[in-house]
């Protein structure tokens, strides 16, 4: 298992690379760069500009340098805890994206913690009960979560909301605590509030796994030792949740790599909708006006956060499984 | 078995059934003729097939999975509606009441007309009541009432606004028109007084084929990877599951963001729609290449590769020709499945303004309209270009399970 761990922990790296030359060179596609746009901008509005500063920040960051270098400097920065430096904000992307970054996280983890709330007592009865009308119902209801685009599913929430209770569901927070510290009453108003881009983002992930853990489950009751159990007098529950169970719930741990970039993509496209202080809106902004550190350094952390999910779920599923260690070996 | 003599063995037989006992030890010297059967060999000959076994045994794989899809009714009733709305993108033209263009300034955000068939009690065939018009001037919201006494039959099989059709022919004619001098807003109007029906119908037109076209390109480059790196193995299995892995590793939308972010700006909306089909079939490929590999590793042992192989067909006719084919109905199933994740990405970049951009109308370009709450409250026709995203992706999804299940016809 410890072997194990530190390969999958050193397959992580070359991955890593790979993910932020790609994230590099696509933030660094569209012709021109931040400061030439800025400049124009001004330019066409009449209004000077400040050679001295622009030089300054083409001097610091290294705008004039070839690509590979400037890559060198913004990966060294990202090793160091340097996320660099937003030209539209005039402030450091860290300090930027701190608090939005978290947010994100506890999101995406909450997210997660309901999507397998929710999958998993529906996908067993579905299973179980099989061709019933609760198993058509649930079904088909999830069908329907697979079919509606998340944002859709928010705006529909919005509408909801402000038809029937008049009330705004908007933001992550009661908006006097917006911009304060952290405190209880923070905590708890963010409580409140997150429940709905939980449900929201949770839906079509949710689907998708009852569907699965259902059609996983009815593999395992067909079989034999199924029909054994039973006719040796074991309780429907016990046998049930002793052996089909445990056989079908593997690829539920091995989802939380697939789901993890689904919950992220999700909450970006959500917090635009709902007007969460997380990544979307931020995120689109930089990439539109070619803020270059502050939307590479987003979708650098963003992958991050996957690639370490993914890696979660595989230690997880070694821990469960020792044929898929066995199976890693092999293949060397 | 062993040696060779007719069930049906005649005289010259004889001799040697008299002594049983002899020929325990081997095989007697130089008594029994050697006799081969005429008749042709006809192993069934004992339980004839009926003509029902023998329509199933003589049956392509494909003629059985067409009849396993047939007792699939979801899925007929999916597939066929699919069609449907396919064939509508090639008459867009005619079944839209209005142009995509044309705007009412006298109806801006007009509420949905229902149709009506009795007038007073009276039959007067489908018709809808005109509007009465009032700017409320308090809060400066225009507010429409049906007229209860303007009626306004509809004309079918007429001419209406002029369009090109497909850019190419002049004509008017269209399926439904309003009454002269009426108006036929069955679904309402947005905010320039453009007729949301006729506007969804030819959203249909790019909606529906951005996936068909984002899905050929996934398919090719995930066949020719996941076969190349199933085939092969060794660096290029290697080098494939890498690529594979870092693509499935990166949030789906934060990344066609970046890409549609990418395009650029000068691009004309055309080469915009053909961008995104390719950002969408770019990072569609690693499912598909995953199980094309994990499939061609098991299928290249077969006898029948190692046959090829020895036959001397190179690798690519290999795959093509003799391992693909054999899984060919999986395939097909899965792509179907994964349409509707294009569908779906396509609008929800639209919508969120990095997509397709107007003057191209996808069903997409319609939502981001309805981005904002206070004019979905308002105007909650704003939202109907979600029933046919909903309707097309429950389809797909319906259609390709049934392949799914039909694909294995012996399951």
């Amino acid at each position: 298992m410890f072997t194990y761990t530190v390969r999958r922990l050193i397959t992580m790296v070359p991955t890593l690379i790979a993910i932020s030359v790609i994230i590099f060179v696509i933030i660094q596609l569209p012709p021109g760069d931040y400061l030439s746009t800025y400049v124009a901008e001004l330019a066409a509005q009449g209004e000077g500009v400040n050679n001295e500063r622009i030089a300054y920040l083409r001097e610091k960051y290294g705008l004039d340098e070839p690509l590979w270098r400037q890559y060198l400097m913004w990966a060294g920065g990202l090793l160091r805890g340097d996320l660099g430096y937003s030209f539209e904000y005039q402030l450091p992307v860290s300090e930027l994206i701190g608090d939005r970054l978290l947010l994100t996280f506890v999101i995406s983890i909450v997210t997660i913690l309901f999507t397998y709330a929710v999958a998993f007592p529906i996908g067993i009865y579905t299973a179980v009960r099989q061709y019933s009308i609760g198993d058509y119902t649930l079904s088909f209801i999830g069908f329907l979560g697979l079919a509606t685009p998340n944002f859709l599913l928010a705006l529909l929430l919005l509408y909801a909301a402000n038809i029937w209770f008049g009330t705004s569901i908007g933001g992550l927070m009661d908006p006097q605590y917006v911009g304060q510290p952290w405190s209880w009453g923070k905590v708890g108003s963010v409580l409140a509030h997150l429940w709905v881009p939980v449900v929201v983002i949770g839906t079509s992930g949710t689907a998708a796994m009852i569907r699965r853990l259902r059609a996983n489950l009815l593999d395992e009751l067909q079989k034999q030792y199924v029909v054994t159990g039973r006719a040796k007098g074991l309780s429907p529950g016990r046998l049930l949740l002793k052996y089909p169970l445990r056989l079908a719930i593997n690829p539920f741990i091995a989802d939380i790599g697939n789901l993890l970039p689904q919950v992220v993509s999700g909450a970006a496209i959500i917090s635009v909708v709902l007007d969460l202080p997380t990544t979307g809106q931020m995120l689109i902004g930089a990439l539109k006006s070619q803020d270059m550190y502050l939307a590479g350094s987003f979708l650098m952390f963003l992958a991050l956060l996957t690639v370490v999910g993914m890696l979660l779920s595989d230690l997880a599923l070694a821990a469960l499984d020792p044929r898929i260690r066995l199976e890693g070996k092999a293949a060397r | 078995m062993s040696s060779t003599t007719g069930q049906d063995g005649n005289g010259a037989s004889g001799p040697s059934g008299a002594q049983p006992g002899a020929r325990l030890g081997g095989p007697a010297r130089g008594q029994i003729p050697h006799t081969v059967d005429d008749a042709p060999f006809q192993p069934a000959e004992e339980t004839p097939m009926t003509p029902e076994q023998e329509r199933l045994y003589r049956a392509s794989q494909w003629r059985m999975m067409w009849w396993k899809l047939k007792r699939h009714r979801l899925a007929v009733a999916s597939g066929v509606l699919l069609l449907l709305l396919y064939a509508s993108t090639l008459v867009s033209e005619a079944i839209a009441p209005y142009d995509l263009h044309s705007r009412f300034t006298d109806h801006i955000y007009a509420p949905p007309q229902s149709l009506h068939l009795f007038h007073e009690g009276e039959f007067v065939g489908p018709f809808v009541y005109g509007y009465d018009y009032k700017l409320n001037m308090e809060n400066l919201k225009r507010e429409y009432t049906p007229d209860r006494t303007d009626v306004q039959p509809l004309r079918f099989f007429c001419s209406g606004d002029s369009y090109r059709f497909w850019g190419l022919v002049e004509a008017d004619f269209h399926l439904v028109c309003p009454a002269k001098g009426g108006t036929l807003f069955l679904l309402g109007t947005d905010r320039l007084g453009r007729d949301m029906l006729s506007r969804i119908v030819y959203g249909a037109r790019i909606s529906l084929t951005i996936g068909l076209v984002g899905i050929a390109i996934s398919f090719l480059l995930g066949i020719t990877i996941g076969g190349a790196a199933g085939y092969y193995g060794g660096w290029v299995d290697v080098g494939a599951q890498r690529a594979i892995e870092i693509i499935r590793a990166f949030p789906e939308i934060p990344l066609w963001l970046a890409l549609s972010a990418a395009l650029p700006v000068t691009w004309s909306p055309l080469w915009v729609y053909f961008g995104i089909t390719v950002i969408l079939g770019l990072l569609d490929w690693p499912g598909l290449a995953r199980a094309v590999r994990a499939k061609l590793l098991s299928l290249r042992e077969e006898d029948f590769a190692t046959a090829a192989q020895l036959l001397g067909a190179r690798p690519p006719r290999i795959i093509f020709r003799h391992l693909l084919p054999s899984f060919a109905s999986h395939l097909i199933a899965s792509v179907t499945l994964s349409i509707p994740t294009m569908i779906l990405g396509e609008t929800a970049l639209s919508f969120l303004g990095l997509g397709l951009r107007p003057p191209i109308t996808s069903w997409g370009v319609l939502l981001s309209e309805a981005q904002n709450i206070n004019v979905v409250a308002l105007y909650p026709w704003l939202m109907l270009p979600v029933v046919p995203v909903i309707v097309v992706v429950l389809a797909f999804n319906f259609l390709g399970d049934g392949l799914r299940d039909a694909a294995d016809p012996y399951g």
